[in-house]
Order: C-alpha cells, then structure tokens, then sequence
C-alpha cells in the first residue's frame, strides 16, 4: 500500500544520506586510496615513493612464494570447506529431528560461541592442542600414537580449530535450507518405496544442496580471510595470505606490496563468492524457482 | 512396543551429536578451567587450584585500561551504527527507488570485505588523515563494520511490520514524525535493541581489523590478548578469557529476552 | 481388490487419547472417508495406516496380514498428500516413475507406465517440467499419478483436495471418484469436508474425540444417524429439549413446556428428558389447522436453490427448509403451521460408541 505522502523521491534518499556518507568517507575512499598504494613503489631507506608502478602485482602473479602462498590458502580453505560440509550437514539433521525444548538448547550451545572473541577460542584450542595438551594425552594413552602429534605450528592445527570456528556458519546455512523443505517429502518417497537411505539420497539430500553451496561459500571465505587463528596456530611456520599481509605491512614495513597482496586478496574472494553464486542460481534455479 | 516415530534419532546420531557438542565446548571449557591453575605458565590439567590469575588481572593496568576502551569502543560504534543503519532500513524496506539494492549492497559489503584488507585500508586512511591513535576514528570504522548487523535486524522487524497501526494514526491527526516516535519506534525497539546488542558483541570481539589500526593508547581487549597469546604465552589470557566468556554469556541472555536468539543467529522470523 | 482392518487401534500423546480403540473394516474396493473435525484423530488414523506413526495399541490388517509394524516403504499403499509433496528437484516424470524405479522396474516398462498414468490424470506431455513450473491444480495431478503408477493394494487421501479453490475442487471429486471406480482400489480419504465425503464414499466414518460416531453410507449417515454428533457436523439440524410425558404400547407424546407432539414409540421411559432431531428439509410449512405445531417467521432467507425460514414455534425456534420454486411460501412475519412425517423426528444418543 503506497504512501502517496511519503513517495518524494527524496525521502528515502535523505534517510540513507547517514549511513551513505560514512560508507563513502571511510569504506569507499580507505578502499580506493589501497588501490592506488598498491601502485606505489616502497624504498626501505626512504619509505613509501607516490610513483606508480605495477610492480608490486608482478611479484605477487609471478614469484613461486606468492603463488605457492595463495595455493595453500585456498587448499586450506577447501579442507575446512570440505570438513565442514561432512559434519555440518548430520548435524543440522540430527537438530531437526531433536525436541523443541532439547533443539533450542544445542542451538545456543552450538551457535553461541560465534559471539565469543575468535582469540579466546584460539586461545582454548592452543592450550588443548599443545604437545602437552590434553588431546595429545588423550591420544598416547589410548594408544593411538606412539609421541605427542605436532598440532601447533601446522597446517593441521589451523584446520582443526578454523573448522571449530567456522562450523556454525555452516550449520545455519543448512538449517535455513532445511526450513524450506517440506517435510512430508521424504514421507512420501517412503511411501513410495524408498528406504530411509535411499530417501535421504535421492530427495533430502538434493533438496539441501542450495543450502550446503551457500554455506560452503561463507565457509570458504571466511576461512580464506582469517587472520588470529592462522597466526596464532599457525605461527611462523604456515603462512598463509592473511598473515603475509600483516608481515608486510607491520613488519617489512612495504605497504605498497602489502596492499598488493590484500587487493588481490579482496578480487580472488569476490571472484570465488560471484562466481559460486551464478553457479548455483543457473543449475537451481528452475527447480527451487 | 516403542513410541518413536519413524524419523527420530538413533543411537549412532546422538553420539556423534555428543561428540560434536564436545568439540564445540572444549576449547571454552578448557579456558576456563586453565584459568584457576596456579602455575606459572599455562597448564592443562594442572594440581593446583587459585584465584591467582584473576588477582593478576587487577596488577595487569594495560589489560584493565584495554578492557575499558574495548566498552566504550563497542558502545559508541554500535550506537553510532544504530544511528546510521535504523533511517537506512527504513529507506529499504518502505521505499522503491532508484538504487535501492545498491545502496543494500554498499551498506552489506563489509561482510563481504575481508577484515584484513579493511585493516589495511584504514590504517593507511589514518595514516595519511593524520588520525592514527584517535579514538574517534575508531569508533567510526567500527560502527563501519557492524552496521550490517544493525541493518539486518532492523529490516527483518521493519518488513514485519504492517503499516496499518501507522495509518490508523496519521487517519486520527498524527503527523508523520508522530507517527513514526509513537507508533513506528516502539514496535520496531526490539529490533533495533537486539541490532544494538548484537553490534555491541562484534565490535568488542573484532580483534583482526583493529590490530592494524590499535595503538598502544587505543588497543582492545582482543587485540591486548592476541599480543600476549601469540607473543608470550601468560596465563593471565585465560583468567581474561573466562571473564569475557562469562560476560558474553550474560548479553547473550540479555540478546535472547529482547529479541530471541534464535531470530539473531539464524534469521528466523 | 484389498481388504484392510483396523483393530483396536489406539494413539496416546502423554495424557491425550488421540485415538481411541478403533474398529473399522474396509471393503476391497471400497471408497470410504474419514470425516470430521479438526483434533478429531482421523489424521492421526491415516499416519497409523501408512506407518509413520506407531500404534499404542491394536493393529492394521491388510488382506487379513498384520502389517502394524511393516516400514512405510514396504506396505504397498499409495498416500496423495495434502501438500501433495512432490520432489521439487525431479521433473514431471521422475516424480511419477518415482515408486516404480524403487520396485526396479526396467526403463521401457517405467517409461509406459509413467506415461499411462499421466494420461489418466490427463497430463500428458509434462513429463520434463518441474512442479514449480505447474498450477495447483496440476501439481494436485502429478501426486495422483504418481500413486496410481504403482498399482497400489490401498490409496490413502489425506485432504489432498482442501488446497484447490472451490470450483476445481468439485470437478476432481467426480473425476477422482470416476477413476477410482474404474480401477477397483480400496480408497480411506481424510477429509473435513462433508461435501466431498459425502459426494465421493461408498462408506463415511464420522469421527470425534479418537472414536468412530457413526458409520454407514452418506444416505444412512446423514439421513438417520444413531449420534448426536452427526446430526450436529452433519448439514443442518434442529434440536428439540423436552421430556416424554405419556407413553403406552405403540406411541408416545413428547412435552416441551405446554405444547405436546406425537412421536414414535421408542425406548425412552416416561417422564425421561431427551432431545429430538430433525433436519429443515424434513419439516414443512402448512396451513396452521393442518400442523402439528405453529410459530411466527421471525427469519427469512434466500440462498438460491432453497428458501431457510427461522420460525419461532411452540415448541422452540426451528429452521425450516424449502425448495425454491418460484416464490416463497410465507413472509417473515406471518403466523404459519409446521408439518413432519412421523420419523423424520428422531432421538439420537450422546455417546460416542465405536461402529
């Protein structure tokens, strides 16, 4: 029902002005002036030089670090992807079917720690997976390993904990998806023949797929985004984009490469988000239209 | 003869559930009980119990000083955010106009941005406005970043809203600012309440942005605790830790009376 | 042409009696609803039936086998949904091929049979399109073809028509109907809607509180019910409080305040307070000297193919009704008599038993 009164067109503009201008002043302007600082040459003696130069993007597309360094970026993130893929979608089953009562309580306990500091999780995951940690102990006197397994500063420890980090998202994502369906689907494929695998297979599964794709895309890049719990668990040892971007710019001091290293950090993600979103739109989109 | 339906949880379900909520837990679990051992460096299990570390806070000023900024850095970011974002989804969700999903998307890109390349970009943007160490630049890309939060939950209580109670005021001689104090902002409150709260939460957690852009005058919490995590490795973080575990845990309550968790976290309506 | 039994059935939910000790007997072929209102227990039947829900109690019997404990997926039964629940991400015709791909049949012979039952239900020539891509109506369509493709022992309907608008719901009541006929399979719908049990069974069992109230063909249903219950969820009723005041070997009189009818013998002892039933169109208007009571038109109303007349009689307010033939018998207003045959006028009984 239109307000006719409210319809000036300026209206909604001036609403907007607030927020417009300090998105302007200190998103899209921060942002630009990165652009141009990638451009920039940086002399060790002398500090940033306002040249311009491509320089910067060279190193970054064309030394082995650089590439190396984003490839296991992104295989690192696939593997927390992938991870939590496998666990995330029994679980979200396995909270449909709870109770109310029991269902609203895992929620909290599950999706809670999202507001807790990601360095206080990190911190919890350092002390447990210390080569005297309690994970360690656990495994020796089970039998399972014959000395303590090197979690800290490696890329195993980095996926463990980002995977506990990043879990929850993944979780949401299904659990929307799951909301959609309707649930006398999968009763009707029983009824039809189907056993409870055979249902789960062929018209549940198929039914989450938007939902597990969306999530698996936030997963995917937060996981590539992260900067405490790489740098913290993974320390020295695995370096990854994020964590070269802070070298460069708070250690080495060479901003013009850092912002280099972040830019195409920023292109690499929007390019992987707007991909896998077309992707799923074109193969979904007559059947969940 | 069982009384369980055909789709309810087996055995095998509920322990990988219980597993999977172990997991969840443990690191927060562990924090907190690391937090009253009385030894020296971080210790898991350890024998002896204290209040040690949590006396230690009260001689750690740094900490203390990093607690409080990190409060009244999250206040006025998520007020500020409120601020900007409430006319902003009032905008989005009552008029079509010209640019209408830009301008959602401009207001949502910091979701998308990784907090490292924002990191950058306003320690640069300081750098050359000349407001590195300034609180108030702070509080600006901090609401920045949690304005998304606002906005999400202001609209999803806007578009909720039928405009009938509204119109029913104006018909019986409100104006349209009356009708916006007295009919509009107290049935949206809760929204914009659990936005405030919600904002509150991610900007004091924010640790990857800030460390670019903190100062020794103007360091949070979080960043405070990553120094001494990943440089030295005092247990007076885990005593920290558990203060902020607990505290969290209470605005969550706070969160879930307002608004709902359930609404906050997943968007349910 | 299969059977089914229910025997004892029973559900409790915690405290609540859901459904409560039920008997029935279906006929192979037979076309028979469960009617009533909603929280009546027939949803909660059918689950029993189709096996998503276990029993508390008792069992179900198909061709004389207890399959009370047999999974869904082995029972054979074909179930239309209300929702209609088709698999929104397989098109048209794997949806209908759907049971037959999980009785393994062999592709030609899929394909023939999915195309078979496509065109019983005359949609052929959607086999590629997914149901977002249908009406309603069509996708109601989809679901019926899908179970008739398996050829199943029994067909269960649970309110598969209550998201149609009113006009094509009429028609597929007579066309589900028709092809039920035609194939021969035992049919039990759910439904609340007393127009199309009544248009489409061979046999109703009107349902309330977890019990069967009454049970029969629509005429015996409706006409001459044994329950109050199903004079009262059945069409119109007026409901007359009074006692039976004289009573001897053939007949008897019934007394409301001071005005006395005759009705016939029954059980009822004298002086016993009962209530007596008759529908409006059984009563007639008539000239007053001609009636057995009279009253004054307080309410008229035209609905098209009848007359309603509210009257306020010696015997309480009654609802008369009469077909329309042109004009209408008596203005509001008027001082008229009220005629009956004698056993229009009937006792019901307050319990519920079971049958």
């Amino acid at each position: 029902m239109a307000d006719a009164a409210l319809r000036q067109s300026s209206a909604p503009w001036l609403l907007s002005l607030p927020s417009l201008l300090l998105f302007v002043g200190l998103l899209a302007v921060p942002m630009a002036l990165t652009a141009v600082l990638s451009f920039h040459v940086f002399e060790g003696m002398r500090g940033i030089q306002p040249t311009f130069t491509i320089a910067n993007y060279v190193q970054v597309l064309t030394d082995g670090y650089y590439y190396e360094l984003f490839l296991r970026t992104g295989l690192m993130s696939l593997g927390v992807t992938a991870i939590c893929v496998l666990i995330g979608v029994p679980e979200t089953l396995i909270l449909a079917k709870m109770r109310p009562a029991l269902q609203g309580t895992f929620f909290v306990v599950i999706l809670g720690p999202l507001l807790i500091s990601v360095v206080v999780r990190t911190l919890g995951w350092q002390i447990l997976l210390g080569r005297q940690g309690p994970v360690n102990s656990a495994l020796l006197s089970l039998g399972l390993v014959e000395e303590p397994v090197r979690f800290l500063y490696s890329m195993t420890g980095v996926v463990i904990v980002l995977t506990h980090v990043l879990l929850p998202f993944m979780i949401v994502a299904i659990w929307s998806a799951l909301q959609k369906l309707d649930g006398q689907v999968a009763h009707a494929a029983r009824s039809l023949g189907a056993g409870p695998i055979t249902t789960f297979r062929r018209v549940v599964l198929p039914q989450l797929m938007p939902g597990i794709l969306s999530g698996a895309i936030i997963v995917f890049t937060l996981a590539a985004s992260a900067f405490a719990t790489p740098a913290i668990i993974g320390g020295r040892r695995v370096k990854v984009v994020t964590t070269a971007i802070y070298d460069e710019f708070l250690t080495s001091l060479n901003w013009p490469l850092g912002a280099a290293i972040a830019i195409m950090l920023l292109i690499a993600i929007v390019a992987v988000v707007l991909g896998s979103n077309r992707l799923v739109e074109l193969r979904f989109k007559q059947v969940f239209a | 003869m069982s009384n369980k339906r055909i789709d309810q949880n087996g055995p095998f379900a509920l322990a990988f559930h219980v597993l999977l909520t172990a997991f969840i837990l443990a690191p927060l679990v562990v924090v907190v009980v690391a937090s009253f051992s009385d030894k020296d460096f971080i210790s898991m299990p350890f024998d002896g119990a204290s209040l040690r570390w949590y006396r230690e806070i009260l001689d750690a000023p740094e900490l203390i000083s990093a607690f409080w900024l990190s409060i009244r850095l999250a206040f006025a970011s998520a007020t500020l955010a409120a601020v900007v974002a409430v006319p902003a989804a009032l905008a989005i969700a009552r008029h079509r106009f010209v640019g209408r999903d830009a301008v959602m998307a401009f207001l949502m890109s910091p979701m998308m941005i990784p907090h490292v390349v924002l990191g950058v970009a306003f320690l640069r943007f300081f750098s050359i406005m000349g407001w590195t160490g300034s609180f108030f630049a702070m509080v600006l890309v901090h609401a920045l970043i949690v304005v998304p939060f606002s906005l999400r939950l202001t609209l999803a209580a806007v578009i909720g809203l039928e405009r009938d109670a509204e119109n029913a005021a104006r018909s019986l001689g409100a104006s349209r600012f009356v009708a916006f104090r007295r009919i509009l902002l107290p049935l949206i409150m809760p929204g914009v309440a659990g936005g405030w709260v919600l904002c509150f939460i991610q900007s004091f957690d924010e640790v990857t942005m800030t460390i670019f852009v903190a100062t020794p005058g103007t360091t949070t919490l979080p960043v405070a605790l990553y120094h001494r995590i990943a440089f030295l490795s005092d247990p007076v973080t885990t005593s920290v830790s558990t203060v902020m575990i607990v505290g969290t845990v209470v605005f969550m309550f706070a969160l879930d009376r307002i608004v709902g968790l359930d609404k906050v976290l997943i968007g349910k309506k | 042409m299969s059977t089914m039994s229910l025997r004892g059935l029973s559900k409790s939910f915690g405290n609540v009696q859901a459904v409560n000790n039920l008997d029935l007997n279906v006929e192979g072929g037979e076309f028979l609803s469960l009617l009533g209102p909603s929280g009546c227990g027939k949803t909660t039947t059918l689950q029993m039936v189709a096996g998503f829900l276990p029993p508390t109690a008792g069992k179900v019997l198909v061709e004389g086998e207890d399959i009370t404990y047999v999974v869904p997926e082995k029972r054979d039964m074909g179930i239309v949904f209300q929702s209609y629940a088709l698999f929104p991400h397989m098109t048209i015709a794997q949806n209908v091929g759907f049971g037959l791909e999980m009785r393994k049949m062999k592709r030609p012979q899929l394909q023939e049979r999915v195309g078979e039952a496509l065109s019983m239900v005359r949609l052929s020539g959607l086999e590629d399109r997914y149901p977002s891509q249908l009406s309603g109506g069509q996708r109601q369509r989809v679901a019926i073809a899908r179970v008739l493709a398996i050829r199943p022992r029994v067909l269960l309907l649970d309110e598969p028509m209550s998201n149609l608008d009113a006009k094509l719901r009429g028609d597929m009541h007579v066309e589900l109907r028709a092809l039920q006929r035609r194939l021969g399979i035992t049919t039990i719908l759910v439904t609340h809607d007393q127009v199309e049990a009544m248009t489409m069974s061979d046999r109703i069992a009107v349902m309330t509180g977890g019990k069967i109230a009454e049970l029969g063909t629509p005429q015996q249903v409706y006409d001459k019910p044994v329950s109050e219950f199903a004079y009262r969820f059945l069409g119109q009723t007026n409901e007359i409080n009074g006692e039976i005041s004289v009573r001897d070997a053939g007949s008897a009189t019934f007394r409301v305040g001071s005005a006395s009818i005759p009705v016939e013998a029954s059980e009822a002892p004298q002086g016993s307070a009962i209530k007596l039933f008759v529908r409006p169109e059984r009563l007639r208007i008539c000239p007053v000297d001609n009636s057995k009571v009279k009253g004054k038109i307080t309410t008229r109303l035209f609905l098209g193919g009848v007359w309603f007349y509210d009257i306020d009689s010696d015997i309480g307010r009654l609802r008369v009704s009469a077909p329309n033939l042109g004009a209408a018998q008596a203005d509001e207003g008027e001082t008229v008599g009220i005629d009956w045959n004698p056993g229009d006028m009937q006792i019901a009984t307050p319990e519920v038993a079971n049958g």
